[in-house]
C-alpha cells in the first residue's frame, strides 16, 4: 500500500510543476466553455417543445466537465506508460515485487487528480461569479453536493480502470494511437462529453445507460445540479460501485494475461 | 543458488518481403518465423561466483537473463534462483534480486534521482534505517554525493548508469543480473563500475551475472564464463582455461630493413607482410619461439621484434570461430 502511496505521490508532485500547461488549460477551458453555453442558449430560445433538461442545469453540466476534464477524458493519457510498454522498459516494472496494475493505477490516478486540481478550482471559481446566464449555480442542496462529491470520485476511479484497460490493450496492439482514438473517440460520446445525455434520442440514451461510459461524467454533473434526485444518485453510486468491481477485476485479469505473453526484444 | 535446466525459448517473428504489394498480403495472412533464442540450456551457479555471460549479438544472453529475473516466460525447461522459479511465483522472487538493464532506465526521468530511490525503498518495503546504511554505501562506493539531487535527465550516461546500478542494490539482493551494465561508457565510468561489481561480491556475497561485450569487464570481474551462440551453450568453465587454450598463440610483429620478396617461416602463419614489417601468429606449442628468431634472422634483417599473447578479446573471437558463429 505504501509502495502505491508513493507513486501516487511522487506522480503528484512532478505533475504539479507543470503550471503553465495548468494555465492554458484553464484559458481554453473557458473558452470551450463559453463556446459551447452559447451554442445551447441559440438552441434553447428557438425551442418549440419543452427540453428534458433545463437550460440552468445545462451550464452546470457544461461548467462541470470543463472543470473536471482530466477526472473525465478518456483521452487523457501517459506517454510514459505507453513508451514503458512500446520500448520494453517494462522489464524494470516487471523486477519488482509488486502488482503492475495497482502501481500504473496510483500513477494515473495521481495524474488526473493533479491535472484536476490545478484546473477545477480557478474555473470553478470564476464560473461562479459570471454574470447570468453563464453563471454556475450552487448545487441543489446540500445533500446532492455530497452525493455529487462521492458520484465524481467513483467515477474517477472507474475512468481510471476503464482506462487502464485501454493501457492493456496496447500490450497486444503495440500502438498507443489506435487504442486511444478507439477508446477516445466512443467512450467520450458515450459519457455525455459531446452531447449531454438527457438531449441525446431515446434509442441511444439507451444504450447509453447499460454502458459503463455515463458513470462517469454524465452521473455526477446530473447530481450536482439536482437533475437527478437524491435517491437515484444513491442507487447510482451503488451501481457505480459494481461498475468499479467489474472493471478492475477485468483489468487485473487482463493484465496478467497480457504479462504471460510479453515479450521483451532486443538488448 | 542458480540452476537451469534445458531452457527453451522461441520467439514469433512477423516477417514480409518488402513493397506494397507483400504489404497487402500481409494485411490478410502474415507469416511468422519462429526464432529460436534459447535451446536447451543448462547450467549451475553457486553463491558468490561472478560469471561472465558471453556471446555474440543475438545469441540469447538478453533472453536468458530475461527468463532468470522472471520477465519472461520459458516455451520449456526449468529454472530455479534460491528455490523460486522466477515466472512462477514473480512478486515474491524479485525481492531477492536486482536487474541492470544497460540499454533501459529504471529512473524517473523529471524528477531528482533521490525520489526515483525513494519509491523504490516503499516498493521494496526496505526499514527506513536499512535504506538509510545501504544508500549511504552505494553514494560513497558509486560517487554519487553530486549527482543524486539532480534530475535525471540532466544526468551524463555516466553519471546515470551508476545510479541505475546503485538503484539495483537498494534493497540488498542476493543475487544481481547485469545486462551490458558498461554500455557506452568511458574507460573511468567503467573502471568505477567494474570496481564497484568487484566489491560489492566481496563484502556482501552477492552473486552476480554479467553479460557483456567489453572482454575487459569479464577479463576484470569473471572467474568463469559461460559462452552461448544461436541459443546453444557452447562453453562454461574458467577464463583460464581459455587462455591456456589459446595463450599458446601468440602474435609477432616484425621490423626489418628493406626485403623485396615474402618469405616464408616453418611453423609460422604470416598474417600479413609488407617490404618493411610483417606480423606472424605463431603457436608455441608446434614451435618454439627462439627457433622462429633464427629461421627468420637467416632470411632478413631483423630491426624490431614484438610478440604479444592474444589478447582476450581475440581469444574469444577464436572460440566464436570455431564453433562457427
Amino acid at each position: 500500500m505504501k509502495a502505491y502511496l508513493s507513486v501516487f505521490r511522487l506522480r503528484l508532485t512532478n505533475v504539479m510543476q507543470y503550471r503553465t500547461a495548468a494555465l492554458a488549460g484553464v484559458v481554453t477551458q473557458f473558452f470551450w466553455g463559453f463556446i459551447i453555453i452559447m451554442v445551447f442558449e441559440a438552441f434553447y430560445s428557438s425551442s418549440v417543445v419543452s427540453p428534458p433538461i433545463s437550460l440552468e442545469q445545462l451550464i452546470t453540466y457544461v461548467w462541470l466537465q470543463q472543470a473536471f476534464l482530466a477526472f473525465v477524458m478518456l483521452w487523457f493519457r501517459d506517454n510514459e506508460l505507453f513508451e514503458l510498454i512500446t520500448t520494453g522498459n517494462i522489464a524494470y516494472e516487471l523486477c519488482r515485487p509488486s502488482g503492475i496494475y495497482g502501481l500504473w493505477y496510483a500513477k494515473l490516478l495521481a495524474q488526473r487528480l493533479a491535472s484536476a486540481l490545478l484546473r477545477c478550482l480557478p474555473i470553478l471559481g470564476v464560473a461562479l461569479l459570471l454574470p447570468e446566464p453563464y453563471r454556475l449555480p450552487l448545487p441543489a442542496n446540500p445533500l446532492a453536493f455530497l452525493m455529487f462529491i462521492l458520484a465524481l470520485l467513483f467515477g474517477l476511479f472507474m475512468m481510471v480502470s476503464l482506462s487502464m484497460l485501454m493501457y492493456i490493450s496496447v500490450f497486444v496492439t503495440l500502438s498507443p494511437a489506435g487504442s486511444m482514438l478507439m477508446f477516445a473517440v466512443v467512450g467520450e460520446f458515450l459519457a455525455g462529453m459531446v452531447i449531454p445525455v438527457p438531449l441525446m434520442p431515446e434509442w441511444l440514451q439507451s444504450i447509453v445507460y447499460v454502458l459503463p461510459f455515463r458513470w462517469t461524467a454524465d452521473f455526477p454533473f446530473r447530481v450536482y445540479s439536482g437533475h437527478i434526485g437524491l435517491e437515484e444518485a444513491a442507487v447510482g453510486i451503488a451501481i457505480q460501485l459494481i461498475w468499479l468491481t467489474a472493471l478492475v477485476g477485468i483489468g487485473r485479469f487482463a493484465m496478467a494475461k497480457a504479462l504471460r505473453n510479453v515479450v521483451v526484444n532486443g538488448g | 543458488m542458480i540452476k537451469v535446466e534445458g531452457l527453451a525459448k522461441a520467439y514469433h517473428v512477423a516477417k514480409r518481403s518488402s513493397g506494397v504489394k507483400e504489404a497487402m498480403k500481409a494485411l490478410f495472412k502474415r507469416e511468422y518465423k519462429v526464432v529460436e533464442a534459447l535451446k536447451d540450456i543448462s547450467f549451475t551457479i553457486e553463491p558468490g561466483e561472478i560469471v561472465g555471460y558471453i556471446g555474440p549479438n543475438g545469441a540469447g544472453k538478453s533472453t536468458t537473463i530475461k527468463v532468470m529475473s522472471g520477465i519472461l516466460v520459458p516455451d520449456s525447461g526449468s529454472c530455479t534462483v534460491m528455490g523460486y522459479t522466477p515466472w512462477e511465483d514473480r512478486v515474491n522472487y524479485v525481492k531477492h534480486i536486482g536487474v541492470v538493464f544497460g540499454q533501459r532506465s529504471q529512473l524517473w526521468w523529471d524528477v531528482p534521482v533521490i525520489d526515483s530511490f525513494d519509491l523504490l525503498r516503499d516498493i521494496y518495503k526496505v526499514p527506513e534505517q536499512e535504506y538509510q546504511s545501504t544508500l549511504a554505501l552505494l553514494t560513497e562506493t558509486l560517487e554519487l554525493q553530486e549527482i543524486i539531487q539532480m534530475p535525471v535527465r540532466q544526468l551524463s550516461l555516466g553519471q546515470r548508469m551508476r545510479c541505475e546500478i546503485a538503484a539495483s542494490l537498494l534493497h540488498s539482493p542476493s543475487v544481481l543480473f547485469l545486462d551490458e551494465p558498461t554500455i557506452g561508457l568511458d574507460a573511468v565510468s567503467k573502471i568505477a563500475v567494474r570496481r564497484f561489481i568487484r566489491t560489492i561480491n566481496e563484502q556482501k556475497r552477492v552473486t552476480v551475472i554479467l553479460t557483456t561485450h567489453d572482454m575487459n569487464d569479464i577479463e576484470a570481474l569473471a572467474n568463469r564464463i559461460i559462452l552461448i551462440g544461436k541459443g546453444k551453450l557452447l562453453y562454461d568453465g574458467s577464463l583460464s582455461a581459455i587462455r591456456d587454450q589459446f595463450g599458446t598463440k601468440k602474435t609477432m610483429t616484425v621490423v626489418y630493413s628493406h626485403h623485396a620478396n615474402p618469405f616464408q617461416v616453418e611453423g609460422v602463419h604470416i598474417e600479413s607482410w609488407s617490404p618493411e614489417r610483417a606480423v606472424l601468429s605463431v603457436d608455441t606449442s608446434e614451435v618454439v619461439i627462439s627457433d622462429v628468431l633464427i629461421r627468420l634472422s637467416q632470411q632478413v634483417e631483423l630491426l624490431d621484434v614484438a610478440i604479444e599473447t592474444l589478447p582476450i578479446e581475440d581469444m574469444i573471437v577464436q572460440l566464436y570461430k570455431e564453433h562457427q558463429l
